[in-house]
């Protein structure tokens, strides 16, 4: 029970523990590029790249620290003429494919690609199963 | 004195639990038309348990209220300077309170159940209580043993440690209880599933018994989801509604079950179908509000919203997991093929629409279950992958889509057997809107795939909706049928809200300085001052801005960044400005080095409609619930006094009276 | 019928398959951290300001030539580093040469936590919108990597570094020879 209490009690203190600084952000931070089409690309860049400090969201609704820092790269870096998919790479190239939302096919993400088309393929056959065949003897059903 | 009456309580609803999981299953042996004499206690039993097991919540829900600070959880969760509404609803606010809080309720249905429902054989009861026992059981021991809410300190804390500021808000009060209650709902459709399978009384009868527990939790899921993606919404600060983050789906996969379940009970009752495939939602159903539990508490699996989480706990519930799931299963694999088959349908039939739409539906709750558990997976193997919106929309989106063709006519079709010729002109009617409204679209912008999609079904879906109306007296019409009308019109708003917020959602960072002016969309938004404000448990800057749309008459919209100091946490409360077409919000940041202020302003047209459906899809649940009730209400009347005239009659007929039953 | 019996029996392994995932997951350590993929690259280059008046900054070129070295990111406002000073005092000590990198940190602040919990560095460079530390895959403070005298990154360590970790850095250090 005590170690259930200290667990809790952790929890609660992670928080203050996880002292933030008291910098400014970045410039790119929470500012805008002047060019729609630009900002436009840098958006939906952010929308698929994981806050690397936070659970389960992206840097584009993140308000920690080193999401801001994230949306600076990424804004900076298409200011500077870079693609989506290069900065896409340059970060992968650092932490992983764990950084990256975007599903692409590989050895460790086959199977997300692969059930669907297992489940596309069973929901068919279920609906085969149970609509096809009655056609044929719908006359005789009770 | 509270705690121990309260703990009192609970081992005594436990042992009731026992007791009306025994008498229950003596009645699955008792021979027709003579009952067992050990099954009477089942239904008192399960009626006495829900007194104690209310009585407990409510002494917690009193402790909280008075701040007991020598109950550990009061202290761990609570704070004497909380305001009142926040120190009750944070009585469900952390594991040990919600988990009451869900025993309570369980109890409540099953003496609801026990005390009300007259219409099953006495076996089938017997046996539904009986696995409600089981269940309820598995809860008490959980409680009791690894999460006993009523513990003491040693000594009493002088202050309690509060309660995480994201939760103290009004949309904490209503959203996790309403869950809780559909989760229980769920539950309540599994025990009369188990019961049903169990006896073989798979039929019409059944359904019509299971359907108003399973309208009900999904009534409360749709509101609970809907009012839990406004909280996200507003309080989260980014303008979101849904993140597929995994406690959400842990809330959705359930939602998605019960939808099936509820049209195929539907089924079943109306047209003596589909029985296998209804006994294997109701244990699915049951399963994903299990499943999501599991997730949510025990820490397995990363989430922003997650509890407090301890693996111990984890072990706890998945062994109540396996032992439920597992042991359903396998009755169900052993007796489903026991079942006889229902009524058979052709393929062009009301049955066949919604067989199909059953099986869409299954299928998006298997992508939401793959895209949630794989990274679990994939840990296993110490590999980290990310599965976010940009997979889980486009693969629920492939089911999604002809799932909402089908729903839109599916209304319109007989039962047991149709022509597709009969419907030719609303089939017309609604592909020509749906490719209308795409075509007109895409020749104003270049928008994405999937909400111009959206807005296309949006539109077609509206029209559908209604079609069932065509050509009937309108004050003649059942009110069941009103609810599923509004239902599905309900899905057209939200699904329009959402395509809208994907579509034409216009966003403006910026650094402003006092005085300054930016614009988003029709609105000019000047930051007129930014100044320290203090509450109860926080202190805040607050930002003074005044919106203008088109040059008209200024509002002032006074966001906050919030810095609560028990415990020491920031959030940023959002503000919104609220127009029949759209949300103006608007979230003050940090203050940049020269002094100016970080504002975001979001201008999200239509975006509340996605709220507006799901509430008017909860509402055609509502309805829909109403109208089975007054039915049901006149048919028991009815033979109520068809009963009475036959008595009258024999009794007169016959020398002596009978004895009344 | 006996196919149809088959099926039936389809959801309940789908669930022990689940089951068995799950609770071998209960008992695996949760690894909350991300581990850079960077280790066996080059330090990407870079050249940083000093964090404050008393040190020089950092740059790629500092990591190049002698002995394989610590590169420490750090902050004067994270708590765990306050754990961590002791440590690299003693890894100083044996003679281990680390340079910091501090991460949105302000001169004040870094010379107020040097002067209280002592300076194990030579040089520290300020990463004042966590450039560096993105470019080298960290994802938090404290992080100490071991970087090869051929400025190769070879080894991270995340979190602050306890007692026991000292002999690690220096076997790995060793390693990078």
């Amino acid at each position: 029970m005590i170690r259930v209490m200290l667990v809790l009690l952790a929890a609660l203190m992670a928080l203050p523990v996880a002292a933030q600084d008291s910098m400014p952000p970045a410039p790119y931070a929470y500012n805008q590029l002047e060019d729609p089409a630009m900002e436009a690309e840098a958006a939906a860049l952010m929308a698929t790249l994981r806050c690397l400090k936070c659970q389960s969201q992206s840097i584009a609704d993140s308000d920690a620290p080193m999401a801001g820092d994230m949306r600076h790269q990424v804004r900076s870096r298409i200011l500077a003429g870079e693609s989506p998919a290069e900065i896409r790479a340059w970060l992968i190239a650092r932490y992983g494919d764990y950084v990256s939302y975007e599903p692409t096919v590989s050895a460790s993400t086959w199977p997300l690609f692969a059930v669907p088309v297992l489940v596309i393929l069973i929901g068919a056959g279920v609906l085969l199963r149970r609509l096809g065949k009655r056609r044929s003897d719908a006359g005789d059903a009770a | 004195m509270i705690a121990e009456i309260g703990l009192a309580a609970l081992w005594l609803a436990a042992a009731l639990a026992v007791l009306q999981m025994v008498s229950g299953g003596f009645a699955l042996r008792s021979a027709e038309g003579a009952p067992n004499p050990m099954a009477i206690y089942a239904r008192p039993a399960a009626v006495v348990q829900a007194v104690l097991a209310v009585l407990a919540f409510l002494l917690l829900l009193y402790a909280f209220a008075i701040t007991d600070l020598s109950i550990k959880l009061v202290a761990t969760n609570s704070h004497s300077m909380k305001p009142m509404i926040y120190k009750l609803t944070g009585t469900w606010g952390n594991h040990e309170g919600s988990m009451l809080l869900w025993v309570g309720v369980l109890a409540l249905s099953g003496g609801l159940l026990a005390a009300f429902e007259k219409r099953l054989p006495e076996r089938t009861m017997g046996a539904t209580l009986a696995v409600q026992g089981f269940v309820a059981l598995g809860f008490y021991a959980f409680l009791l043993l690894s999460s006993n809410p009523f513990e003491r300190l040693p000594v009493p804390a002088v202050e309690g440690v509060g309660l995480n500021p994201l939760l103290q808000d009004i949309g904490l009060a209503i959203h996790p209880p309403t869950l809780y209650a559909g989760y229980v709902g769920l539950s309540v459709a599994f025990s009369l599933a188990m019961g049903a399978l169990l006896t073989k009384e798979v039929n019409p009868n059944f359904a019509r018994v299971m359907r108003p527990w399973v309208l009900g939790a999904w009534v409360l899921l749709t509101f609970g989801i809907t009012a839990g993606s406004y909280w996200a919404y507003y309080e989260l600060g980014w303008g979101g509604w849904w993140f597929w983050d995994p406690v959400e789906n842990a809330s959705l996969m359930p939602w998605l079950a019960a939808t099936a379940l509820m049209h195929s009970v539907s089924v079943l009752a109306a047209r003596d179908a589909l029985r296998t495939w209804t006994i294997m939602l109701g244990v699915l159903a049951f399963s994903m509000s299990m499943l999501g539990t599991f997730l949510v508490r025990s820490g397995v699996l990363t989430s922003v919203h997650a509890f407090a989480v301890d693996p111990e706990r984890g072990a706890f519930i998945l062994g109540l997991l396996g032992l439920y799931i597992g042991g359903a299963f396998t009755i169900f694999a052993l007796r489903a093929g026991a079942v006889a088959e229902g009524k058979r349908f052709s393929a062009t039939s009301r049955e066949g629409a919604l067989v199909f739409n059953n099986v869409m539906l299954s299928a998006i709750l298997a992508i939401v279950l793959l895209g949630t558990l794989y990274p679990l997976l994939t840990e296993a193997f110490d590999v980290r992958v990310s599965v976010g919106p940009p997979y889980f929309n486009p693969a629920a989106a492939i089911f999604a889509v002809p799932m909402f063709l089908v729903m839109a006519v599916g209304p319109l079709l007989r039962w047991k057997e149709d022509k597709p010729a009969r419907i030719q002109f609303e089939m017309l009617l609604v592909a020509a809107v749906l490719i209308a409204v795409i075509a007109l679209v895409s020749f104003f912008g270049n928008f994405p795939l999937l909400p111009l999609l959206g807005l296309g079904l949006a539109a077609a879906l509206a029209v559908a909706a209604v079609l069932p109306l065509k050509g009937r007296k309108l004050t003649r019409v059942p009110v069941a049928t009103w609810g599923m009308v509004l239902a599905h019109f309900g899905v057209a708003v939200s699904l329009f809200g959402m395509a809208c917020e994907g579509a034409f959602t216009q966003e403006r960072l910026a650094a402003v300085a006092p005085g300054g002016t930016e614009q988003v969309g029709d609105f000019a938004v000047t930051l007129q001052s930014v100044t320290p404000v203090a509450g109860p448990n926080w202190t805040a800057i607050e930002a003074r801005l005044a919106v203008s749309q088109n040059g008209g008459e200024p509002v002032i919209l006074a966001p906050q960044a919030r810095n609560f100091w028990s415990p020491p946490q920031a959030t940023s409360e959002s503000a919104l400005l609220t127009r029949w077409d759209g949300q103006l919000y608007a979230v003050i940041g940090n203050q940049a080095e020269d002094g100016r202020w970080q504002i975001r302003v979001w201008w999200k047209p239509f975006v509340t409609f996605i709220w507006y459906g799901g509430l008017l899809i909860a509402l055609g649940g509502v309805l829909a619930i109403a109208g089975r009730v007054k039915v049901d209400v006149k048919r028991r009347k009815a033979t109520a006094m068809g009963d009475a005239r036959r008595a009258d009659l024999e009794a007169l007929g016959a020398a002596a009276p009978v004895p009344a039953e | 019928m006996s196919q149809n019996r088959l099926w039936l029996w389809l959801p309940l392994a789908l669930f022990a398959f689940f089951a068995g995932l799950a609770g071998y997951m209960l008992t695996q350590e949760k690894d909350q951290f991300v581990e850079s993929t960077m280790i066996g690259e080059p330090l990407p280059e870079f050249a940083l300001e000093p964090a404050f008046g008393g040190l020089p900054g950092a740059a790629r070129s500092d990591f190049v030539g002698g002995k394989p070295r610590l590169l420490n990111i750090w902050a004067s406002w994270c708590l765990p580093c306050i754990a961590e000073a002791p440590q690299l005092e003693a890894l100083k000590a044996q003679g281990v040469e680390i340079i910091g990198i501090a991460i949105r940190d302000r001169p004040e602040d870094v010379a107020n936590f040097l002067g209280q919990y002592g300076n194990p560095y030579t040089r520290i460079g300020s990463d004042r919108i966590s450039e560096v530390q993105l470019a080298i895959g960290s994802s938090g403070v404290p992080e100490t990597f071991v970087i090869d005298a051929k400025g190769v990154i070879r080894y991270q360590h995340i979190g602050d570094i306890r007692e026991d970790d000292v002999p690690v850095l220096l076997a790995e250090l060793e390693k990078a020879q």
